[in-house]
C-alpha cells in the first residue's frame, strides 16, 4: 500500500514539469513570436501612443525572462488577462463556460464507451463474423468523418427532415429557464431540483452534439478494445481458464476483459486529445455556449488573450485528465506501478 | 505546387516496390520486375487497398487537372440561379451566390491536398532530422527532445494548432506551419526509436570501422531503415492533416471565403442546412471524407505490406 502511495505521488510529481512546459509554450506563443503583441492587445483602433501605453502596461518593454516571471506570477493569481471583445477577465469567461463543454464532452465519451467497448468485445469474440465486419466498417468510417460535417448532416436529418430534435441553438431552448446553478451541468442541476421538464429539454439539446462527438471517438476505442481483447483471449491464462471449465461469461468479463482494459484506458488518453479539439468544431456547429465557441469567436476578432487563455486551459485540462487516467491504472491493474521503479 | 503533389504521388506509388526491394536485396537485377509483380499481387489480394490507390489517383487527377476541366468558373457568381438543387446543368447544385458547387468541390481538391502534403512534408523533414539526431546521439540531446515533444503532446493537438495560428497570424501558410508543428512529435518519435535500436548494430559498427563519418552513417546507413514505417505514418497522417486543415478553415482560420476549400464550403453550407439546402454542405463534406478515407485505407494497406504483424 505504501509502495502504491509513493507511485501515485511520483506520477503527480511527473505532471509538474509537463505543466511548466505547457506554460512556457503558451508564453512563447504569446510573447516571443514575430509580430508585435502590443499591437494585438491594443486592438484594431490603436494609435502609436496607445500601443506604447499598452506595451508599458503589459510589461512588454522589459526583457523576456523578466516578462516570463511576471507572466508566471499572473498565472498563479489566476489572471489570464482581459478579453478585448467582451471586456471581462478571460478566467471568468472560461470558468462560466467550462461546465457546458465538460457536460458535452463527458456525455459524448460515456456514450461512445457504452457503444464501442461492447462492440469491440463482441467483434473480438467472433472474429470474421458480421459483428466484426460492422466493427471494422465503423472504425474505418469513424476516423474519416469530419466532426463538423457529421454534425451538419445530423442537423439536416433529425431537425429538418424528421423534425424530432430541437433547433441546434445552444444548451436549452429559450422556453425553459436555466436550472439553478449548482454544478453548471444542466442535466445534474435540473435533476437536483427535480425539474424534469427542463431536464428533458436540456437532454434533447444535448443528444445531437453528443452523438456527433461520440461517432468520432467510437473508432479508436472500438479498435483498441477489439485488438486488446483478441490478444487477451489468445493468451495462456485464458486457455487454462477454459481448460479448468470456467463459464464463458466468467472468462470473458473476469479474466479477458479485465486484462484488456489497460490498453483501452490508455487509448482514452489519446481520445481526450481528439475530443477536446473536436469539441471546438461541434460547439461551433451547434452554437453550444462552451469554451470552444468562445475561443472561435475570440479567434475571429483576433482577441489574443482569450485564445491564449483557452489554449492554456485546454492543455491543463488534458494534462489533468491524463493524470487521472494514469492514476486509474493502479486501480484497474494492481500490478501496475508496484514493480519497476 | 504541382511539383509537391507529383513527388508525393511518386513516393507513395513507389512504396510497395520499395518494401519489396528491402526483402529481396540479394537479387538486385530482378527486383524491379519482382517489385512490380509483388505490387500486382498485393493489390489483387487486397481489393480495398487497390481501391484506395485508385481513389488516390482520382484525387491527384482532380488536383492537377481540376481547374481546367470543371464546367464553370468556381468564383463566378450568378444571381439568376441561386440555391438550386442538383440538376443536369449543376450536378451538385448551386450555392447562395449562384456558384456551381461541383466546380468548387473539384477545384478545392488542389488547395486541400497542397496544404496537407506541405504540412506532412515539413513535419516529416523536421521530425526525421530531430529524431535521427536524438536517437543517434542519445544522452542529453535525447532527453531534451523528449521533454519538448512531451510538452507538445500535452496540448490537445487541434487546440494547439488554433493557438499557433492565432499567434502567427491568420493565413494559409500559417495553417501549414501549425499542422506541421502538431505532427512533428509522431515522426520524431518514430525515427528516434528506429535509429536508436540500430545505433550499435553490426552494420553500423562496420560502417564506422570503414571510416564513414557519423552524419554519413546516419543518413545513408541507418535512416533508410526507418523509411518503411515512416511511409505508413505519412499516409495515415495525410488524412489527419486534411481533417485538421479543413477544421481550421471551418472555424474561419486560414483560407478566406471566396476561395473554394472543403472546410469553408461546409461552413457556408451549414448556414443553409436548417432551411433544407443540403447540397451545399453535403458534397464538400463527402469529398473531404473520401479523401481522408483514401489516405487511411492506403495507410492500412501500406502497413499490411510493410509490417503484417501490426495488422489489427
Amino acid at each position: 500500500m505504501a509502495v502504491r502511495g509513493t507511485s501515485v505521488l511520483t506520477r503527480i510529481a511527473q505532471a509538474i514539469p509537463v505543466l511548466f512546459g505547457v506554460i512556457v509554450i503558451s508564453f512563447v506563443l504569446t510573447r516571443a513570436l514575430p509580430g508585435d503583441p502590443a499591437v494585438q492587445f491594443a486592438g484594431i483602433m490603436a494609435t502609436p501612443e496607445t500601443i506604447e501605453e499598452t506595451r508599458a502596461k503589459l510589461g512588454l518593454d522589459k526583457p523576456l525572462p523578466e516578462q516570463f516571471v511576471v507572466y508566471l506570477g499572473q498565472l498563479f493569481q489566476g489572471d489570464l488577462g482581459q478579453s478585448v471583445s467582451t471586456g471581462r477577465p478571460v478566467l471568468t469567461e472560461l470558468t462560466s463556460r467550462l461546465p457546458a463543454s465538460l457536460e458535452l464532452t463527458l456525455s459524448a465519451l460515456l456514450l461512445s464507451c457504452l457503444v464501442a467497448v461492447p462492440l469491440g468485445v463482441l467483434a473480438a469474440t467472433r472474429p470474421g463474423s458480421w459483428v466484426d465486419q460492422i466493427c471494422r466498417l465503423l472504425v474505418t468510417m469513424g476516423v474519416s468523418l469530419p466532426t463538423f460535417f457529421t454534425g451538419v448532416m445530423l442537423i439536416y436529418i433529425f431537425y429538418y427532415l424528421l423534425g424530432i430534435s430541437p433547433s441546434p441553438l445552444g444548451r436549452l431552448d429559450f422556453i425553459y429557464l436555466d436550472p439553478p446553478h449548482v454544478t453548471g451541468f444542466f442535466l445534474i442541476d435540473a435533476a437536483l431540483v427535480g425539474d424534469w421538464e427542463t431536464w428533458f429539454g436540456a437532454f434533447k439539446q444535448l443528444i445531437l452534439p453528443a452523438v456527433t462527438l461520440a461517432l468520432f471517438t467510437l473508432a479508436p476505442i472500438a479498435r483498441m478494445t477489439r485488438a486488446a481483447m483478441l490478444s487477451a483471449l489468445s493468451s495462456d491464462y485464458i486457455r487454462t481458464a477454459r481448460a479448468a471449465g470456467l463459464g464463458s461469461g466468467r472468462i470473458l468479463c473476469g479474466y479477458a476483459f479485465r486484462n484488456a482494459l489497460l490498453p483501452v484506458v490508455t487509448t482514452l488518453g489519446m481520445v481526450f486529445s481528439f475530443v477536446l479539439g473536436a469539441n471546438v468544431l461541434v460547439e461551433k456547429v451547434f452554437a453550444w455556449p462552451g469554451i470552444g465557441s468562445y475561443a472561435v469567436e475570440a479567434l475571429i476578432v483576433s482577441d489574443y488573450a482569450a485564445v491564449q487563455g483557452f489554449v492554456l486551459a485546454m492543455a491543463f485540462l488534458f494534462v489533468f485528465l491524463n493524470l487521472v487516467i494514469d492514476l486509474a491504472y493502479s486501480l484497474i491493474d494492481p500490478r501496475f506501478g508496484t514493480s519497476g521503479k | 505546387m504541382n511539383k509537391i503533389l507529383s513527388s508525393a504521388s511518386e513516393t507513395s506509388a513507389a512504396e510497395p516496390g520499395m518494401a519489396d526491394a528491402v526483402i529481396d536485396v540479394t537479387q538486385p537485377a530482378k527486383s524491379r520486375s519482382g517489385g512490380f509483380s509483388h505490387l500486382v499481387y498485393v493489390l489483387r489480394e487486397n481489393p480495398v487497398t487497390a481501391f484506395a490507390f485508385a481513389m488516390f489517383g482520382v484525387l491527384i487527377f482532380a488536383a492537377v487537372f481540376g481547374p481546367s476541366i470543371v464546367p464553370y468558373d468556381p468564383l463566378e457568381t450568378n444571381a439568376a440561379s441561386v440555391l438550386q438543387p442538383p440538376s443536369m446543368a449543376h450536378w451538385f447544385g448551386t450555392d447562395n451566390l449562384g456558384r456551381d458547387v461541383f466546380s468548387r468541390v473539384v477545384v478545392a481538391t488542389r488547395l486541400d491536398l497542397v496544404i496537407s502534403v506541405a504540412a506532412v512534408a515539413l513535419s516529416f523533414v523536421i521530425g526525421s532530422f530531430l529524431g535521427a539526431i536524438a536517437g543517434y546521439r542519445g544522452g542529453w540531446t535525447d532527453i531534451t527532445l523528449n521533454r519538448v515533444l512531451d510538452t507538445i503532446m500535452a496540448f490537445p493537438l487541434f487546440v494547439l494548432a488554433m493557438g499557433v495560428v492565432a499567434a502567427l497570424g491568420n493565413s494559409v501558410a500559417n495553417i501549414i506551419y501549425a499542422t506541421a508543428i502538431i505532427n512533428i512529435p509522431f515522426y520524431a518519435r518514430l525515427v528516434r526509436a528506429e535509429v536508436n535500436i540500430r545505433r550499435n548494430a553490426g552494420f553500423t559498427l562496420a560502417a564506422k570501422l570503414s571510416g564513414n563519418s557519423d552524419a554519413r552513417i546516419l543518413a545513408f546507413h541507418i535512416f533508410p531503415n526507418a523509411l518503411p514505417p515512416m511511409m505508413v505514418q505519412v499516409s495515415l497522417n495525410l488524412g489527419w492533416a486534411i481533417l485538421n486543415a479543413a477544421g481550421l478553415s471551418f472555424i474561419g482560420l486560414g483560407v478566406r471565403p471566396p476561395t473554394p476549400e472543403w472546410g469553408i464550403m461546409v461552413a457556408e453550407g451549414a448556414n443553409f442546412i436548417v432551411s433544407g439546402e443540403w447540397w451545399m454542405a453535403l458534397f464538400p463534406g463527402l469529398s473531404l471524407m473520401i479523401a481522408v478515407l483514401t489516405f487511411n485505407l492506403m495507410g492500412d494497406g501500406l502497413r499490411d505490406i510493410v509490417d503484417p504483424r501490426r495488422r489489427t
